[in-house]
C-alpha cells in the first residue's frame, strides 16, 4: 500500500486544528515564540464563537501589538500610548450594546496609562480590558517597564532593576482588583496548552459579563518576550515560569460573589 | 414666538450643543469654562436627547474619550481653557492623522504656565498652527458675542463633518463669562445608529459582512504612505482655504484706517470705530471669524485702501504674523496688545491708532 498523499490526509474528518477565522490573512509581526499571537487567537475565536465580529470594536495600544488591527478582522482604533481605556470609554458610552475591549502591553497601561486604567476601572467602564505582562517594553527595543522584576536586566536597567534607585514592579492587576468598579479579574498564560484553555475561558467570562453589563472586566496575560529577555522561546517560557509567577501568581483575583 | 434668553457664553455653547444634536462631551473642570460640564449636568441631557456627558478624571482622557466617540462616527465636543488644551494636545493630533470630526473649545485664559483664570488671546498660535506634533490644522472658529458661542456649536459640527477635521471654537474667558441675549433654534435629532453606518461610512461601528474592516490609525511606518496621507491631508487644508473663510468687516466701505481683531478685542474695536468716527477719524474694523482659515485676501484688498492698520490682541502680538502675511508690505502694520488677562478699553486702542497712523505720521502709503 502506498503513503498517503497530502489530499488524503486534508479531509474534513481529520481535522483537528484550523485558523480562526477572524484572524486576518496577513502574517503576525510578532517575534517567534512570542504569546501575543496565541493571545490574538484565543480572543478572536472567541469573539467568533459568540459571533460577535459585528458587535465588536478594539482599541490596540502602543507597543508591539500597535498591529493588532492587522491581525484581528473587527473593526479597531489605534489609541495613543496608554490612552486605551479611555478610548475605550468614549465609544462604550455612546454604543452600550457593542463589545468593546482593549489590547495592551504593561508599558501602556501600568505606566503611562496608569491614570486612564485606574479611573476607567473605578468608574466600573462595561468594557474589558486585555492586558498582556510580559515585563518589558517589547517594540522599543527591551527597555525597563513597570512590571520588570527587580534585578531584571533590561536596555535601561543593564545592570538589574535597582528597586532603591527605579522603584517597585507595579501590580496593577491587584490594585485594580481592589476597586469597586471591576467585576472579574483574572490572571493566565498562554505558553502551555493547558494554560491556553484556562486563558480562554477567562476571556470568554470577560466577554460574557461584558454582555450582561456587569462592569470592568481585566484579564492579564503574563508572557515571554524572548527577544527582549535575550532567550530562546523555551528558556523565556521557563524562565517566565520561574520568575514571573512567583511574583505575578497565574489565577483569578476577582470573581463575582 | 422666538426662544430669547440671557445666557453666559459658556453656557450658550452648552445649549447650543445639545440643540445640534451632540451625542457625548467628556470634560474636566478648569476656569473659565467649568459652566459648560456644570450646565450640560444641570439639563439632564441623556433625558432631554440621549447626549451623554460624562466627567472625566483629566483632560488626557476627556480628548481621548472624544477621539474613541469620533472615531465611532458620533458628534462628540469636549472644552477646557489653556492648560487644559495643552494636555490635549496628543489626542487632538491623533484626531488630524485620523481625520475625525469633533467640536474642541478653548476658553483662552492668561499663560504662559498656570497665568491667571483672566482672559486672554495668547493661544492663538496654538490653535492656529498647530499646538501637537505633526502637519495639521484644525477650522478655528473666534465668537465674538454671547450669540455666536451659541451659533458655532452647531456650524462647528456641520464642518467638523463637512471636512471630517476637528473644529476649535477659541473664545476667551469674557466671552465665555459674559451674558448677553441669545436666540435659540429649535433642536436638532440626534442621528440614529443606522444613519451613522449609513452616512459615515469610515466609522468603526462593528464589521458588518457587507463591508470591509473599518480601521482607524495614524500610523503608517511606510514613509512613501505616510507621505501620501500628509499630501492628502495638505490638500484638504487648501481647499477649507478657498472655501470656508469667514469675516465681518465694520464701516470699511470709506475707512482709511483699520483695527483687525477678533473675538473680545474685537468687541472692544467695534466700541473704537465707533469713538473714532464720532471723532471724524475715518476707521474701521477687519473681524475674522475663522483664524484657520484666515482671511488673508480680505486683509489684502483693505490693505490696498487704507493708511494703516492697527492689530488689536490679547496676546504678545499673534494674529499679527497672518496679517502681514494678508498685507504682503502694502502699508504699515501696529500690533497693540495686553497681557496677562487684561482687557484694552476702547479709547486706548483708539489712542494708540491715532498715535501710530495719524499724529505721529511714521508711515506713508507706499503704493
Amino acid at each position: 500500500m502506498s503513503a498517503p498523499t497530502r489530499e488524503d490526509i486534508c479531509q474534513l474528518e481529520n481535522e483537528v486544528y484550523s485558523r480562526t477565522t477572524l484572524l486576518t490573512p496577513a502574517p503576525l509581526s510578532y517575534c517567534p515564540g512570542c504569546g501575543h499571537g496565541t493571545a490574538h487567537r484565543l480572543i478572536m475565536e472567541v469573539v467568533e464563537e459568540m459571533n460577535l465580529q459585528a458587535d465588536t470594536i478594539g482599541v490596540a495600544p502602543v507597543g508591539c501589538s500597535v498591529l493588532a488591527y492587522d491581525f484581528m478582522d473587527i473593526d479597531m482604533q489605534q489609541a495613543a500610548h496608554g490612552r486605551a481605556p479611555a478610548v475605550a470609554t468614549g465609544i462604550k458610552r455612546l454604543y452600550p450594546n457593542k463589545f468593546v475591549f482593549t489590547y495592551q502591553g504593561d508599558g501602556d497601561l501600568a505606566a503611562i496609562g496608569t491614570g486612564e486604567t485606574i479611573h476607567a476601572c473605578n468608574r466600573g467602564e462595561n468594557i474589558t480590558i486585555f492586558f498582556v505582562n510580559n515585563g518589558i517594553y517589547g517594540m522599543t527595543g527591551g527597555q525597563m517597564a513597570p512590571t520588570t522584576l527587580p534585578n531584571m536586566k533590561t536596555s535601561t536597567s543593564p545592570f538589574g532593576r535597582d528597586v532603591e534607585t527605579m522603584g517597585y514592579p507595579l501590580k496593577i492587576t491587584e490594585l485594580i482588583a481592589n476597586l469597586p468598579g471591576t467585576y472579574f479579574v483574572s490572571r493566565q498564560s498562554v505558553h502551555t496548552a493547558a494554560n491556553v484553555r484556562k486563558a480562554k475561558k477567562a476571556i470568554e467570562k470577560a466577554i460574557q459579563y461584558q454582555k450582561l453589563k456587569k462592569g470592568l472586566c481585566f484579564v492579564e496575560i503574563v508572557s515571554n518576550c524572548n527577544s527582549g529577555w535575550k532567550m530562546t522561546p523555551l528558556d523565556s517560557n521557563k524562565w517566565m515560569e520561574e520568575n514571573m509567577f512567583p511574583f505575578y501568581p497565574l489565577g483569578d483575583i476577582k470573581v463575582p460573589k | 414666538m422666538k426662544d430669547v434668553r440671557l445666557m453666559k457664553g459658556n453656557e450658550a455653547i452648552a445649549e447650543g450643543a445639545i440643540r445640534a444634536g451632540c451625542d457625548g462631551y467628556f470634560g474636566y473642570p478648569i476656569t473659565p469654562q467649568s459652566e459648560v460640564l456644570e450646565y450640560l449636568m444641570a439639563n439632564k441631557t441623556k433625558e432631554r436627547t440621549g447626549m451623554i456627558v460624562l466627567q472625566a478624571e483629566s483632560e488626557v482622557a476627556s480628548i481621548h474619550m472624544v477621539y474613541g466617540g469620533a472615531a465611532a462616527g458620533k458628534r462628540v465636543m469636549t472644552s477646557s481653557s489653556s492648560p487644559g488644551i495643552s494636555l490635549m494636545q496628543e489626542g487632538i493630533s491623533f484626531m488630524a492623522g485620523t481625520e475625525l470630526p469633533c467640536l474642541l473649545l478653548n476658553v483662552v485664559r492668561g499663560g504662559p504656565g498656570l497665568g491667571t483664570i483672566q482672559p486672554s488671546q495668547a493661544d492663538y498660535f496654538q490653535a492656529v498652527k498647530g499646538g501637537g506634533h505633526g502637519d495639521y490644522k484644525m477650522i478655528v472658529l473666534a465668537p465674538a458675542s454671547v450669540q455666536e458661542m451659541y451659533d458655532f456649536a452647531k456650524l462647528g459640527f456641520d464642518l467638523a463633518f463637512k471636512h471630517r477635521i476637528q473644529v476649535m471654537v477659541l473664545s476667551d474667558g469674557a466671552i465665555g463669562q459674559m451674558m448677553e441675549k441669545v436666540e435659540l433654534d429649535d433642536e436638532r435629532p440626534r442621528w440614529t445608529d443606522e444613519e451613522i453606518v449609513k452616512m459615515h461610512t469610515w466609522a468603526a461601528t462593528g464589521k458588518t459582512k457587507n463591508r470591509e474592516r473599518n480601521i482607524i490609525t495614524s500610523l503608517d511606518l511606510n514613509p512613501v504612505k505616510q507621505e501620501i496621507i500628509n499630501r492628502k491631508l495638505q490638500a484638504k487644508f487648501r481647499k477649507i482655504e478657498e472655501t470656508e473663510v469667514r469675516f465681518e468687516t465694520i464701516q470699511c466701505e470709506d475707512a482709511e484706517y483699520l483695527f483687525v481683531a477678533y473675538g473680545s478685542s474685537a468687541r472692544v474695536c467695534q466700541k473704537a470705530v465707533q469713538l473714532g468716527r464720532a471723532k471724524g477719524i475715518k476707521v474701521g474694523l477687519l473681524r475674522p471669524i475663522t483664524l484657520f482659515p484666515f482671511p488673508y485676501k480680505e486683509v489684502k484688498r483693505l490693505a490696498k485702501q487704507v493708511k494703516g492698520i492697527q492689530c488689536i490682541e490679547m496676546s504678545a502680538g499673534q494674529m499679527i504674523e497672518d496679517v502681514r502675511l494678508g498685507v504682503e508690505g502694502i502699508v504699515g502694520v501696529e500690533h497693540y496688545g495686553r497681557l496677562g488677562g487684561i482687557i484694552p478699553a476702547p479709547d486706548e486702542v483708539l489712542n494708540v491708532l491715532e498715535q501710530n497712523f495719524i499724529k505721529a505720521k511714521i508711515y506713508e502709503r507706499t503704493h
